[in-house]
C-alpha cells in the first residue's frame, strides 16, 4: 500500500490523476445524453475534428493551437447538428462524413509540417502522462463552467431526450438545446483531447454512461453511475498502467470496458 | 387578455403544408368549454397534426388555434397532451413515478419531492395505475403506458386534454375504462376533452361533439348529426373517391 501511496507523490501522476478525474467527471456527465440519445459516434467524430484543428494550428504556427483546434471543431459539431437538424440524413452518416474530413485535413496538415509529427500522434493516442501545466489549467477552468452548464440544465436536457416533442409542448427549446449540447461537447472534447487522446476522450463519453445504462432504473441514476464508472475506471486504469508498465491511456479504456462487462452480467438478472 | 367566454379551443381557417402536400386545408371550428370532442378520419387525415397545431408544435401556412382565447403555446399549463404511444424513445430508464412528475413539473425530475410524489400517486390512483408508480418504462404494456401517460397529462390538473388515439393498443375493457375517467375528471373540474379516435360507436356514444377530418373537415357537430348515414357517405364517398381509401 504505501507503494501505491509513493505513485502519487509523483508530479507527473498527480498531474495526470487530476487531468483524468476532471476529463471523467465531464464527459460522463455529457456521455449521458451522448449515449441516450443515440450519439455513440459523435465523441469519435469530434475528437478527430480535435485533431484536424490542432494539425492546423500546429501548421499556421500559432502560440496556442487548442484555440484553432476549438474553431475547427465547433464548426465540425455545429455542422452534424445542423445536417441533423435540416436534412433526412441519420445522425451516423452526419458524423462520419465530418469524421473522415477532419481525419484526411489533419493528416494532410501534419505531413505538411513534419517538425510536430509527434505532437499529432500524441493527439490521436494520448500523453496523459505528459500533461503540462497550461492544458491541466485549461481543463480545471472548463470542468466547472460544463459541469455548471449541464447542472442547469439537465432537466431540460434530459425531457428533451426522453421525447422532444413532449418537451417542447412544455416550453423547452428543443432545438436551441440541441445546438448547445454539441457546442459543449466540442469544448469538452478539444478540452479534454490533448491530455487523454482522442481514442480515450471517445471512450470516455460513452463507456461510463453504457455501463451505467444497463444497471439504472431512471436517468438520475444513470447519470450518478456514470461518473462513478468514469472516475473509477480513471483512477484504477491510471494505478494498474503504472505497475504493469503498460500504456496508460490503454489501460483507463480497458478498465472501463472491465466495468462494463460487470455491469453487462448484472443487467441479465 | 383571456376572453370570459372563449371557446377552449379555437380554430380558425387553419392550413398546414409539409413541402408539397396541404395536410390541412382551411379548418375552422369552435369548441366550448365543457365539450368531449371527437375527430374523426382516415389514416393521413391530418388529425395528429391539427392537435399539434393546438400545441403549438406545428405552425400553420395561414390561420391560428387559440385555447380559451389566447395563442397555441402560451400556457403549456393549462394543457394536458397524452401523445401517441409510437412516438417517444422506449429504451429511456424512468420509473413510472418519474414521466407522472415530468407532466406536473414540465421538466425532467432529478429527484423527486415529496410533494410530487403524493400528486403524481393521486394522478395514478384517478386512472387506476397506483401500482405502475415505481415500475419502469420499457417494461411496461402499452395498456399500462398509456394509463401513465395518461396519469402524466392529468397530473397538471388542465383545462384541456389533448388525446391522440389513446385507445389503439388498449383492449376493449380497457377502453370502456379510458372513456370512464375521462368523462369523470370533465366531471370534476368542468375540463374539455378532444381525441383522436378510429372508434366510430364510441364516438356516438361519448362524445358531445364529432369532427370528421379528411384533410379538410367534413363535419363538425353533434354526433347524431355528424355521423349520420348521408353525412358519413357523403365524406367518406368524397375520401375514397380522392384518396382510393376504403372505410
Ligand atoms: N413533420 C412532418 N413532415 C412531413 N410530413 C408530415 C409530417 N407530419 C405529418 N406528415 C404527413 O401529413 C399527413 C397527415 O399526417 P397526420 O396528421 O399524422 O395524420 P393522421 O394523424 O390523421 O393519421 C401524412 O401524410 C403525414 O405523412
Ligand atoms: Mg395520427
Amino acid at each position: 500500500m504505501t507503494e501505491l501511496w509513493e505513485v502519487f507523490q509523483l508530479p507527473f501522476m498527480q498531474r495526470a490523476l487530476l487531468a483524468g478525474l476532471l476529463v471523467a467527471l465531464m464527459s460522463s456527465v455529457l456521455g449521458v445524453f451522448v449515449v441516450q440519445r443515440g450519439l455513440s459516434f459523435l465523441g469519435d467524430g469530434l475528437a478527430h475534428a480535435a485533431f484536424g484543428g490542432v494539425a492546423l494550428g500546429l501548421l499556421l504556427g500559432v502560440e496556442q493551437p487548442l484555440w484553432v483546434a476549438l474553431l475547427f471543431t465547433l464548426v465540425a459539431s455545429l455542422g452534424i447538428a445542423w445536417v441533423r437538424d435540416r436534412t433526412q440524413l441519420s445522425s451516423d452518416t452526419a458524423i462520419g462524413i465530418f469524421f473522415a474530413v477532419s481525419v484526411a485535413l489533419g493528416v494532410m496538415f501534419v505531413s505538411l509540417e513534419t517538425e510536430y509529427s509527434v505532437d499529432a500522434w500524441n493527439l490521436l493516442f494520448g500523453s496523459i502522462l505528459g500533461i503540462g501545466r497550461e492544458e491541466l489549467l485549461i481543463i480545471m477552468g472548463v470542468t466547472p463552467l460544463s459541469l455548471g452548464l449541464l447542472g442547469v440544465l439537465w432537466g431540460r436536457l434530459a425531457y428533451a431526450t426522453f421525447d422532444a416533442e413532449l418537451a417542447q409542448t412544455d416550453g423547452v427549446r428543443v432545438r436551441g438545446l440541441e445546438y448547445l449540447l454539441f457546442a459543449l461537447a466540442a469544448v469538452i472534447i478539444v478540452a479534454s483531447v490533448r491530455v487523454v487522446g482522442a481514442i480515450l476522450i471517445a471512450a470516455y463519453l460513452v463507456i461510463p454512461a453504457a455501463s451505467a445504462r444497463l444497471v439504472s432504473r431512471s436517468l438520475s441514476g444513470m447519470t450518478l453511475l456514470s461518473v462513478v464508472f468514469g472516475l473509477v475506471g480513471t483512477a484504477a486504469g491510471l494505478v494498474l498502467s503504472f505497475f504493469l508498465e503498460v500504456p496508460s491511456g490503454s489501460t483507463i479504456i480497458l478498465t472501463q470496458a472491465a466495468v462494463f462487462v460487470v455491469a453487462a452480467v448484472f443487467a441479465r438478472r | 387578455m383571456p376572453l370570459l367566454h372563449a371557446p377552449a379551443l379555437h380554430v380558425h381557417h387553419v392550413s398546414v403544408r409539409f413541402g408539397e402536400a396541404e395536410v390541412l386545408s382551411d379548418v375552422s371550428f369552435d369548441l366550448d368549454a365543457g365539450e368531449f370532442l371527437a375527430i374523426v378520419g382516415p389514416n393521413g387525415a391530418g388529425k395528429s397534426t391539427l392537435i399539434k397545431v393546438a400545441l403549438d408544435l406545428v405552425t400553420p401556412l395561414t390561420g391560428h388555434a387559440a385555447l380559451f382565447g389566447e395563442d397555441a403555446g402560451r400556457h403549456p399549463e393549462r394543457v394536458g397532451y397524452v401523445p401517441q404511444l409510437k412516438t417517444f424513445d422506449r429504451t429511456f430508464p424512468a420509473t413510472v413515478l418519474e414521466l407522472v412528475v415530468s407532466g406536473l413539473r414540465r421538466s425532467w425530475p432529478a429527484w423527486v419531492r415529496a410533494a410530487e410524489r403524493d400528486a403524481a400517486r393521486a394522478a395514478l390512483a384517478q386512472v387506476g395505475a397506483e401500482k405502475l408508480a415505481t415500475r419502469t418504462l420499457p417494461k411496461l404494456s402499452g395498456g399500462e403506458l398509456q394509463r401513465a401517460f395518461l396519469a402524466r397529462a392529468l397530473v397538471r390538473r388542465p383545462s384541456l386534454v389533448l388525446l391522440d388515439e389513446p385507445a389503439t393498443g388498449v383492449d376493449f375493457l380497457a377502453e370502456h375504462d379510458l372513456y370512464d375517467l375521462l368523462e369523470r375528471y370533465q366531471a370534476v373540474g368542468g375540463a374539455t376533452v378532444a381525441m383522436i379516435t378510429h372508434d366510430l360507436a364510441a364516438a356516438r356514444y361519448h362524445a358531445s361533439r364529432v369532427a370528421v377530418l379528411n384533410r379538410r373537415l367534413h363535419g363538425f357537430g353533434t354526433p347524431d348529426d355528424v355521423l349520420c348515414e348521408s353525412c358519413l357517405k357523403k365524406a367518406f364517398g368524397h375520401l375514397r373517391h380522392a384518396h382510393g381509401i376504403a372505410v
